[in-house]
């Protein structure tokens, strides 16, 4: 189960902000409303409730047929399993979910300290031919990243960047970089100038008017920004698959795809493995919701 | 308090914008001058470069007998009102008020000493412990002049304080800033795109208009005679008449009839308008002396004043100011004269006042 920048941003905030006048239509169209949306909820969840309910049955309970919805053992060795290896050491999920963790975490981190000034810089300055840039940096997200996985690996091998965890960050950043400089630039157009100029004529230069006031100001729209970058390097499968292959390097998502093959398919370590994988953006996503709705309406409406 | 010299002032931003062409102002001390123009006619780019906040491309700027060009804003000893305020959302009126000063590194015996005096004069007493987002437009305003008033500057800035007050309390703020200049005998720079705002604040007003001072003058002579038709058609509401004149036996006149005192020294051969403000026409019986025949078109009751749209076979319609008590339905034939004294007249190609 993965939530896609996608997701969050098209379901909640959208039906909340529907305006009134649209909900007219009285009790049959009301009901035909709730019909549908628990149809859909179903569609959605049951997925994810099989999911978890597989990470902890037994075996043969997962393979029953027909099969077990209510009646069976629960256990956890699944998520022993995730952790620990048959011999008793680190099992290589753990490691792969620590590679994720590190490789999502640093290039979170460097596509917002990097964004985030040239985001304010976009926004208060007047750059020559500042459309065409801004342009260029979003049409760099136009093409699906699959386009361009082979020359990125024929680089990578060139420079010696493949199989290694620094560069899964480095492509990471570089995909996350303009998503944060464009939704950043809507934050930093809604803080004014003005506090800037008014902290320059009290005495500071423009960069600590931006660290001392702008900045603070900015924090709600970073945090948002930095989990819709975190939950797309989590995520990511295409680059890791193919330019990781050890498993001391390779992120979680390809860890988990490796399991299914061969000759039997353990579903429930695949199903514990998910649900480990996917609680950490569910975490994190609820956490900062308030901002991840901030996030759209704020930085995606233009003015 | 110092004046204040803008000599050769030209900004042009590096995607080629060009803010400001050539703007020269000379400000005196203790003067509050108006900066009045439509929007991106350069008033507000030459006022952050006074204030050091856009670095102007060439040209000097002069405050007191400092030259200010290489100063950053701090050291220029000015302080800015911003139209949104810019007060520092988490702190309360009273560190709002002291921050600049507790910059500048005073003792605090003199920071609390000027807060107190800043807040006197604004009447922000009971303002003082309360947050901007607890404060209203009008007294966010007041805590952001009190901030500029306790710095002592040489010289302050104002960039359209006002604009995002409603109408009533703006008029209130208008008479306080005029007061506080006055009482401060302080040196103010006032940018505004609202001419009554300039016409009652001003001592003197420049107009500016893409990029260039198209005038410099007292409200009156900025009313009575506009240098040119941007000034004609921008000061005034409703604005100037501006009626296509020839002369002709010693007289200007108009198309449909319409007669005017001609001003001493018009050139000869130029194609000419004359600046005819809506209170210098009249609006009469029909066939009453020296009229020309008109329509009403239309009229506007304002209570005070009627404002009649007429029709006398000119080239454009004609406004006329009238008091109420003069009434003419729409359609109504009337008479159309010309009462005031020489009218201001232009030349149609250069567009500038000629006489």
């Amino acid at each position: 189960m993965a939530v896609s920048v996608d997701e969050a941003v098209s379901t909640g905030p959208a039906r909340d902000h529907s305006p009134p006048a649209r909900r007219l239509g009285g009790r049959g169209r009301s009901g035909l409303e709730v019909a549908l949306l628990i149809v859909l909820a179903v569609v959605m969840l049951f997925p994810v409730l099989w999911m978890i309910e597989t990470s902890i049955k037994e075996n043969r309970d997962v393979y029953a047929i027909p099969a077990k919805f209510f009646d069976f053992r629960v256990t956890l060795e699944h998520y022993r399993d995730v952790f620990v290896a048959p011999d008793g050491g680190r099992s290589a999920l753990s490691v792969s979910f620590l590679n994720s963790a590190v490789v999502a975490g640093v290039s979170t981190v460097l596509a917002t300290v990097l964004g985030v000034p040239a985001a304010w810089a976009y926004s208060r300055f007047a750059v020559k031919a500042k459309k065409d840039q801004l342009f260029f940096i979003l049409s760099t997200r136009f093409m699906p990243p699959v386009v361009v996985v082979i020359p990125i690996f024929l680089m990578y091998r060139q420079v010696g960047l493949i199989d290694s965890k620094l560069g899964l960050i480095l492509i990471y950043a570089a995909f996350n970089v303009p998503f944060t400089i464009w939704m950043m630039k809507g934050f930093v157009d809604e803080v004014p100038a003005e506090y800037e100029d008014a902290a320059m004529l009290d005495g500071y230069t423009r960069l600590q008017a931006f660290w001392k006031f702008t900045l603070p100001l900015l924090v709600p729209g970073i945090a948002a920004t930095a989990v819709f970058a975190l939950i797309f390097s989590w995520n990511e499968f295409v680059f890791a698959i193919f330019l990781t292959s050890s498993d001391d390097v390779r992120t979680a998502p390809p860890a988990i795809a490796g399991l299914i093959g061969g000759t039997t398919t353990d579903w429930g370590l695949v199903a514990a493995a998910s649900v480990v994988f996917a609680l950490p953006v569910l975490v994190f996503a609820y956490l900062v919701r308030k901002h991840l709705i901030a996030g759209v309406t704020l930085g995606a409406v233009r003015r | 308090m110092a004046g204040i010299e803008v000599n050769a002032l030209h900004k042009r931003y590096p995607d080629g914008t060009v803010a400001v062409d050539h703007v020269d102002l000379s400000i005196g001390d203790g003067e509050l001058f108006v900066m009045l123009g439509p929007s991106g006619c350069g008033k507000t780019t030459t006022l952050r470069a006074i204030a050091g906040l856009e670095r102007q491309t060439t040209g000097d700027i002069r405050i007191g007998d400092t030259l200010v060009n290489d100063l950053p804003p701090a050291e220029r000893d000015i302080a800015m009102v911003f139209q949104f305020y810019a007060l520092y959302p988490h702190l309360r009126t009273r560190d709002n008020l002291a921050f600049p000063l507790r910059a500048e590194g005073l003792p605090k015996a003199e920071v609390r000493e000027r807060v107190e005096e800043a807040a006197r004069l604004m009447r922000l007493g009971p303002l003082l412990d309360r947050r901007p987002r607890q404060l209203s437009g009008g007294e966010q305003q007041r805590v952001a002049l009190a901030r500029a008033l306790v710095r002592r500057p040489r010289a302050f800035l104002m960039d359209e304080p006002l604009t995002n007050l409603d109408a009533e309390l703006r008029a209130d703020m208008r008479t306080e800033i005029k007061h506080l200049q006055g009482e401060l005998g302080a040196t103010m720079v006032y940018v505004t795109h609202d001419q009554v705002e300039a016409m009652s604040l001003g001592h003197r007003i420049a107009i500016l208009n893409k990029g260039r001072v198209e005038q410099i003058g007292t409200p009156l002579e900025v009313y009575d005679r506009p240098a040119s038709l941007f000034c004609a058609a921008f000061i005034g509401s409703p604005p100037m008449n501006l009626i296509e004149v020839e002369v002709a036996d010693g007289k200007l006149r108009g198309q449909g009839g319409l007669v005017l005192t001609p001003p001493p020294g018009l050139p000869r051969d130029a194609r000419l308008v004359a600046g005819v403000r809506p209170e210098a026409l009249e609006v009469t019986e029909p066939g009453a002396d020296g009229t020309v025949p008109a329509r009403v078109v239309s009229a506007e009751w304002l209570g005070d004043e009627i404002i009649y749209v007429v029709d006398h076979g000119g080239e454009r319609d004609v406004r006329v100011r009238m008091p109420p008590t003069v009434r003419f339905a729409a359609d109504a034939k009337v008479g159309l004269r010309h009462t005031g004294g020489t009218p201001a007249v232009y030349d149609v190609r250069t567009e500038e006042l000629v006489a």
